[in-house]
């Protein structure tokens, strides 16, 4: 009950009702968080090994990909029910929905292609080759330009939306994870698991413009693993999961320096805002839960129990 | 505007593709010996053991190369029982100046001092001895496969954690379970174990019939411990042992509990993906050899993309640098221990169902890398070839 008045006054009377959309690999469902209770208020079956989630822009539909049932399924966010599957390549992992609200580009990690689906006819536009285990997905804020990361590659494969062709590939440390578009698209930026670091490039030019490096006391570097990533919508910080060291990494955006190490579940993945943006909840892998952390005061505030493997994060306003 | 852009960006990385085009040519030796005979017909050695994943890793290396204009063939020489290993070695080494073997240990170190062989670049990926890493290392040999003694020291870590510390150890009397007997005694030395007796397995009856009869007996005058561990690297006799102990004992080591540097129960870490990419190809499970192979592939192409070069003096000093790791889907990055060539990985402790635990185990520290708590660490290393090099 505590926990819960907390809450409920960090979060302000005002703020949007809304809800996270936490995929939970291993358990084959969907937890749904309520951002102003910060209680699980539903858990929605879904296909096999559920792991990236977007929703449409207008938050009518949610697209998952299951994996290990080869699709993407688009579900009616309000019923839960699974409307229809999109054709999506072999192993659906990350992608990420176009600014025009149709093109879906999804990594297919077992067959190092990009796939373009068409969201409206559900037929695939174009199948593009990309390194060994694509994953991380990223699309600039104009739409012209989505990158694809592949792991084994260690590449950012960088895809002109025109001409649906690959016309860079830019070199990262091992084993990249995730790729978004930063500061107005001014600039991408990769993490890579295994190398221990983050890659800024500039957009323009593709060229590395900066390189984030990370050192917890007490945590071996092997350990340090930077997968998933979110920056504040000033682009003045950024929050990024550290996998098996159990700490997000606070980042001044501008420097690129790290500023704060704060520590959340196991093996941390991925993350989402609220509404506003004054709540971060994170998903992780081990121990089954979700971290939520106050985004002003840089502290880790709740733990969310929600299904097994939690994986991908995506907001959903409510409107309430 | 932005068309024209992008296309002069595609010209110029078209361009240096051109200018560096940097082709690496790999030579995959397999020397036959003959497979020993072991009581159960069950398992079947795979022709291609170890030459799958090599096969593996130069599609994932040629993958990478096409974005980057880099370019990786490789010729696999097979060696018959009986055939020259040399003459083949030697023929291979006249086009192919990185080598990746699967030969025993007087082979590997014959090829390895051969005229030819200097300034190649060999990897081992088959042979777990401990010379190799010691006495006997080579510093144009690098070994891919884990050492006997890798694998014993993530066992022992394991009973040390589980507080299991008093053992009793049954070897079979092959070199090879000789050499992995040796490994667990001078690890249960290293990690404070307890030997509470150690036997030879004598039988040459039929065990698929007798092991009920037999083994409780065998098993009865041992002193009292918490973990009966078994040394049979051929498997023959360690099957039979399990259940069939006279004290109800957990079995570790060549059997039942078992630390493989790989094995099909893998899957964290992106582990399922490679997996999966080698069933698709081989059309069999992925082991040790098939692992150890890949890494050698992939230790290459990884050294080509970070230098451009196919130089295998460039690609070995860099390989050996602070700068290299591979990603190797166990957790970690890996890298070679300069001193010995060895490549420095975590060691699942498997059963067949599942990854019961991965050294290098929560609490055993090490002043560089806590990989380095299995196997051979440079203080105690005989090791001086990679000195002068």
């Amino acid at each position: 009950m505590l926990r819960l008045t907390f809450a409920l006054a960090l979060l302000g009377a005002p703020a949007a009702a809304g809800e996270i959309w936490v995929t939970n690999e291993k358990d084959d469902t969907i937890s749904v968080i309520d951002t102003a209770t910060l209680e699980v208020t539903r858990t929605i079956p879904t296909g096999e090994r559920p792991r990236g989630i977007t929703f449409s822009h207008d938050y009518s539909r949610v697209y998952i990909c299951a994996s290990d049932s080869d699709a993407v399924q688009v579900m009616d966010p309000v019923s839960g029910e699974i409307l229809h599957d999109l054709p999506s390549g072999e192993d659906p992992e990350q992608f990420v929905l176009h600014p025009d609200n149709r093109r879906l580009y999804i990594a297919n990690e077992d067959d190092a292609i990009t796939t373009v689906v068409d969201t409206e006819t559900r037929r695939v536009i174009e199948q593009i080759d990309v390194g060994i285990e694509p994953e991380g997905m990223a699309v600039s804020p104009d739409g012209k330009i989505v990158v694809t990361t592949s792991e084994t590659t260690n590449m950012a494969h960088w895809i002109d939306t025109e001409s649906e062709a690959i016309f860079a590939n830019t070199l990262v440390d091992s084993r990249p994870r995730h790729a978004e578009f930063v500061k107005d698209g001014a600039e991408l930026w990769v993490s890579a698991e295994i190398g221990g670091t983050v890659t800024v490039f500039d957009t323009a030019t593709q060229a590395e413009k900066a390189k984030l490096h990370f050192a917890i006391k007490g945590v071996h570097e092997d350990r340090i693993q930077p997968v998933g990533f979110e920056l504040t919508p000033d682009g003045k910080t950024a929050f990024i999961a550290l996998g098996p060291a159990n700490h997000v990494a606070v980042v001044n955006a501008e420097t690129y320096e790290v500023e704060e190490y704060l520590l959340v579940g196991r093996r941390v993945w991925h993350m989402a805002f609220d509404g506003d943006h004054s709540t971060l909840f994170t998903t992780n892998g081990i121990s089954g839960d979700v971290t939520v952390i106050d985004v002003a005061k840089r502290k880790p505030v709740k733990t969310i129990k929600v299904g097994r493997f939690p994986w991908g994060a995506a907001y959903r306003p409510t409107g309430g | 505007m932005r068309v024209i852009g992008l296309a002069a960006v595609f010209s110029l990385v078209l361009g240096a593709a051109a200018a560096s085009e940097t082709k690496l040519r790999i030579g995959y030796l397999e020397v036959e010996r003959p497979a020993p005979p072991v009581l159960s017909n069950l398992d079947a050695v795979p022709e291609d053991l170890g030459l799958a994943g090599a096969r593996l890793g130069l599609s994932d290396n040629a993958t990478t190369g096409r974005f980057l204009g880099q370019t990786y063939t490789m010729s696999e020489v097979l060696v018959p029982e009986g055939g020259d290993a040399i003459a083949a070695a030697r023929a291979l080494l006249a086009s192919s100046r990185a080598i990746v073997l699967d030969a025993s240990a007087e082979v590997l170190t014959a090829i390895a001092d051969l005229p030819e062989a200097q300034g190649a670049l060999l990897f081992n990926a088959t042979a777990p001895d401990a010379v190799l890493r010691d006495t006997d290392c080579r510093a144009n040999l690098l070994h891919t496969i884990s050492s006997d003694a890798m694998r014993a020291d993530a066992l022992a870590q394991f009973l040390v954690q589980r507080r299991w510390t008093d053992v009793a150890l049954i070897k079979g009397g092959h070199p090879r379970d000789l050499a992995f007997a040796a490994a667990l005694r001078a690890s249960a030395g290293k990690f404070r174990l307890k030997l509470v007796g150690e036997k030879t397995w004598v039988f040459d009856a039929d065990m698929r019939r007798n092991a009920s009869a037999e083994v409780p007996l065998f098993t009865q005058d041992f002193r009292d411990h918490d973990v009966l561990l078994i040394a049979d690297e051929i498997g023959d006799f360690g099957r039979y042992v399990v259940y069939n102990t006279w004290l109800p004992r957990p079995v570790a080591g060549s059997e039942e509990l078992v630390p493989q540097a790989w094995a099909p129960v893998v899957e964290q870490w992106g582990a399922a993906q490679l997996q999966s990419r080698f069933e698709d190809q081989a059309g069999r499970e992925m082991a040790p050899e098939d692992y150890a192979a890949w890494a050698a592939l992939r230790a290459l192409g990884e050294a080509v993309t970070r230098t451009g070069s196919d130089d295998v003096a460039v690609l070995r000093a860099y390989m050996l640098s602070g700068d290299f790791e591979l990603a190797g889907f166990k957790g970690r990055p890996l890298s070679f221990r300069p001193w010995n060539g060895q490549l420095r990985q975590p060691i699942p402790i498997v059963t067949d169902r599942a990854v019961v635990a991965t050294a290098p185990l929560e609490g055993f520290f090490h002043q560089g890398n806590e990989l380095d708590t299995l196997g051979r660490d440079a203080p105690e290393s005989a090791c001086r070839a990679f000195e002068e090099h």
